[in-house]
């Protein structure tokens, strides 16, 4: 764990016991078998709010407290122990770090405030196919009257069926595939011609697919400049990967101890299993991925706190490196818990599901892997 | 900069570069160290020049206790040296494993006149020490060793045999673990000194796959080891061999991040395997393998860095270490096997003009490489240690 500052450690510590004692894996099961369609509870994220969580990485004139990056990985991680389900990412680290990063003065004043208290929930509206591919943007906003008409559809919106505001990426010159000639938008959920669909996704989680047809949204809706989008997109979505990392992070870890504690219990042959050689050399090197990617989680939140160049670079190695880790503890999870570990009624398949949605989310391990050799130009 | 306490590290650096620039042979610029190497029976002038002028500042071993010919300096002071060697293509001329892992582990168990009577000839490299562990009985499981050591009044007589035994051929010294209770195993162990140059003491190099000779079989047959060379209590020397193997695996792991020297895989690919129209390396099912590698590696950097600074935080030791060894090595394997497959046929070559010195270290290094998860902890017994004192796990490898 990094070292921490004293504001940073009290943040954790905070998190920390609010998800043991608030919201331990026995309410995202709540949740789960309750059917609530945004795929998280509202009473749980007003709580968050309060504690100011909403606002950690935004600036305090506009209501946060501008801790940073790695301040909300703190957080998340605590969150990704108990599998706790909100908005905070998609809202408090993707809306909010659009906002900040390409609002206009006017923008910022008029939603970071209520991102930061929790009232509005922001989401991404990037990706429109399979596989996550943001500059493949060919939902079309075209030019109409002072402002703009967007027709197209967006796939696996995180948190959209919940966010009362999107930020939508769509083309305003050039083809699918070009970086130039994106332009963000900020559409206010409820425009007329946006539908959603919900998602039921395996992690019980909240998400999306959304339509948009000849949705009007004046000039005052686009966010940074015309046709010049991707670089705010592209800041914007290496602070989600990074942020969703630390989540992993958390939730691999806490996957890893679940299982650790499990094989110091149970018997077989008249001995604890992790008596046997065959799995404690599994745990071992379990243990030894999780430190590494441990390292790359933290180094590549504290980039971007510094506003370091190789921020891309360092995203996509901890992105990628968490994913395969992961997806690593979550099979073992199970394998090593055996039967039970199948059933609905242990927590080992929460885990499972998790990592598979949260692997392919903002880029999956081969996504990032050819991201990184591409930067470092090979 | 604590560590200067109070002094100005530009003109240590200064006083540092001056010293070189007066002292270093011109003649040795960008070699190795001829320490471990078949040159060391048969030194140059200007390599015993080298060795003995900086034997005798003690910069060799620039953080050990002056009064046993160390340089008496802290962290800070020891970098620049290593940086200014480095400037000047100087090589550390004291080195091994006096260095390496008997000297740090003699000044935490020493006596004082063992100290004084040791510390000062490995400081100025006078004399090289081999270490006496493995046996062909007791490689993993170290403390199963067989040699005897007998209790002859003022010394002690040693009978057995060990293996892989590091440059025992280049060797004055031995630290040597022996049994001297034969009733228990760990507890039965004791820590002795002796010199390789007495009658009963035989060497035989091992060759290698790798084609070279670094290890050693080593016999002794009444060999002699005076009782004031027993290191620490009479069947106590378990506990230090143990601390001996930790300064092992700490040098070792570092060696696997730090030898990330020579060319990378990327550029190594780009030449040998091509790129495509976007300048991709041409072929994707290795592109992928070397990113994950270059991934690997980062990470692995990370968490060094990590380590050092929680280690100096407030966070007490950092369980980061202990993966280190088994991270490092497999790392380090991984790259040799890579450059292997990059380089095609032209990583195939024993030797002759046909292979480019490059192609030729490459066949060597990776068949040397697969000692690093053999020695200094097998991968095997590294992810025991992490198992039993990071998990919690039960440990079944420890019977008595």
């Amino acid at each position: 764990m990094a070292v921490l500052n004293e504001e940073q450690s009290m943040l954790r510590d905070a998190a920390k016991s609010w998800t043991q004692e608030k919201s331990p894996v026995t309410a995202f099961r709540k949740m789960r078998d309750s059917g609530v369609e945004i795929g998280y509870d509202a009473k749980a994220w007003n709580e968050m709010a309060e504690m100011g969580w909403a606002g950690v990485i935004i600036p305090e004139e506009y209501g946060g407290s501008a801790f940073g990056y790695l301040s909300i990985g703190l957080i998340l991680e605590e969150m990704g122990r108990t599998l706790t389900a909100s908005p905070l990412i998609a809202s408090g680290v993707g809306a909010a770090s659009a906002l900040v990063l390409g609002g206009s003065d006017a923008q910022k004043s008029e939603w970071l405030p209520k991102i930061a208290d929790g009232s509005v929930v922001g989401a991404l509206a990037v990706d429109e196919g399979a596989h996550h591919a943001p500059d493949k943007v060919a939902l079309a906003a075209t030019k109409s009257g002072a402002g703009y008409s967007l027709s197209g559809a967006k796939s696996f919106v995180i948190e959209g069926l919940a966010a009362n505001l999107l930020v939508v990426s769509a083309r305003t010159s050039g083809q699918s595939g070009d970086k130039d000639g994106i332009t963000l938008f900020l559409v206010p959920a409820d425009a007329k011609g946006v539908s959603r669909k919900r998602l039921a996704l395996a992690d019980s989680r909240g998400a999306a697919n959304i339509t948009f047809d000849k949705v009007e949204v004046g000039a005052d809706a686009v966010l940074g400049a015309v046709d010049k989008g991707w670089d705010v997109l592209e800041k914007t979505l290496d602070r989600v990967r990074a942020a969703l990392a630390a989540e992993m992070l958390g939730a691999a870890n806490q996957a890893f101890e679940t299982t650790l504690d499990y094989l110091k219990v149970r018997v077989q042959f008249g001995q604890v299993i992790g008596s046997f050689q065959a799995l404690q050399h599994r745990a071992a090197k379990m243990f030894t991925d999780l430190e590494l990617a441990r390292s790359a989680v933290e180094a590549a939140l504290q980039a971007i706190d510094a506003d370091s160049p190789d921020v891309p670079e360092l995203v996509s190695l901890s992105k990628a490196k968490m994913g395969d880790v992961f997806h690593l503890v979550s099979n073992e999870m199970v394998q090593m818990h055996g039967g039970i570990g199948m059933t609905d009624a242990h927590d080992a398949g929460f885990y499972l599901k998790r990592a598979r949605a949260a692997e392919a989310a903002f880029g999956s391990q081969s996504y990032h892997r050819d991201r990184y050799a591409r930067i470092n130009g090979y | 900069m604590a560590d200067f306490g109070g002094g100005d590290p530009e003109a240590f650096r200064k006083e540092v570069r001056e010293w070189v620039d007066a002292n270093f042979p011109a003649e040795l610029k960008g070699r190795p160290n001829p320490m471990m190497r078949e040159e060391r029976a048969q030194p140059s002038e200007a390599q015993e020049a080298w060795r003995k002028a900086v034997g005798s500042k003690g910069w060799g071993t620039p953080t050990w206790p002056s009064q046993y010919g160390g340089g008496g300096l802290g962290s800070a002071e020891a970098r620049i040296i290593q940086q200014e060697f480095g400037r000047a293509g100087a090589y550390n001329p004291i080195g091994g494993m006096g260095v390496m892992m008997f000297g740090p582990t003699l000044l935490e168990y020493g006596t004082e006149d063992q100290k004084l009577e040791h510390i000062p000839l490995i400081c100025r490299g006078d004399v090289q020490w081999c270490q006496g562990f493995s046996e062909p009985g007791a490689g993993s499981d170290l403390a199963a060793l067989q040699t005897r050591a007998e209790d002859k009044g003022d010394h002690f007589l040693i009978n057995g045999q060990k293996i892989w035994t590091s440059g025992a051929q280049f060797a004055d010294w031995c630290f040597c673990l022996v049994r001297t209770d034969t009733s228990k195993k760990h507890e039965g162990i004791s820590f002795v000194l002796f010199t390789m140059h007495q009658p009963g003491v035989e060497v035989r190099p091992i060759k290698l796959i790798a084609g070279n000779s670094p290890f050693c079989e080593t016999f002794f047959t009444d060999v002699q080891a005076d009782k004031k060379n027993l290191v620490g209590p009479l069947n106590g020397g378990w506990t230090i061999a143990k601390r001996l193997l930790q300064h092992e695996r700490g040098g070792l792991s570092g060696a696997g991040g730090g030898g990330m020297g020579g060319r990378s895989l990327v550029d190594l690919a780009r030449e040998y395997v091509g790129v495509d129209a976007q300048g991709r390396i041409a072929d994707p099912d290795l592109r992928t393998r070397v990113v994950q590698h270059e991934i690997e590696g980062r990470s692995f950097q990370q968490t060094a860095v990590r380590a050092m600074l929680e280690s100096k935080g407030n966070s007490g030791p950092s369980a980061a270490t202990s993966i280190m060894k088994n991270a490092g090595t497999s790392w380090m394997q991984l790259r040799h096997e890579l450059t292997l497959e990059i380089m095609g046929h032209q990583g195939l070559g024993w030797e002759g003009d046909t292979f480019k010195p490059e192609e030729l270290g490459a066949v060597r290094g990776w068949l040397g490489g697969k000692a690093f998860t053999i020695y200094g902890g097998s991968q095997e017994v590294q992810s025991n240690i992490i198992s039993k004192r990071i998990l919690g796990l039960p440990d079944l490898t420890q019977h008595n």
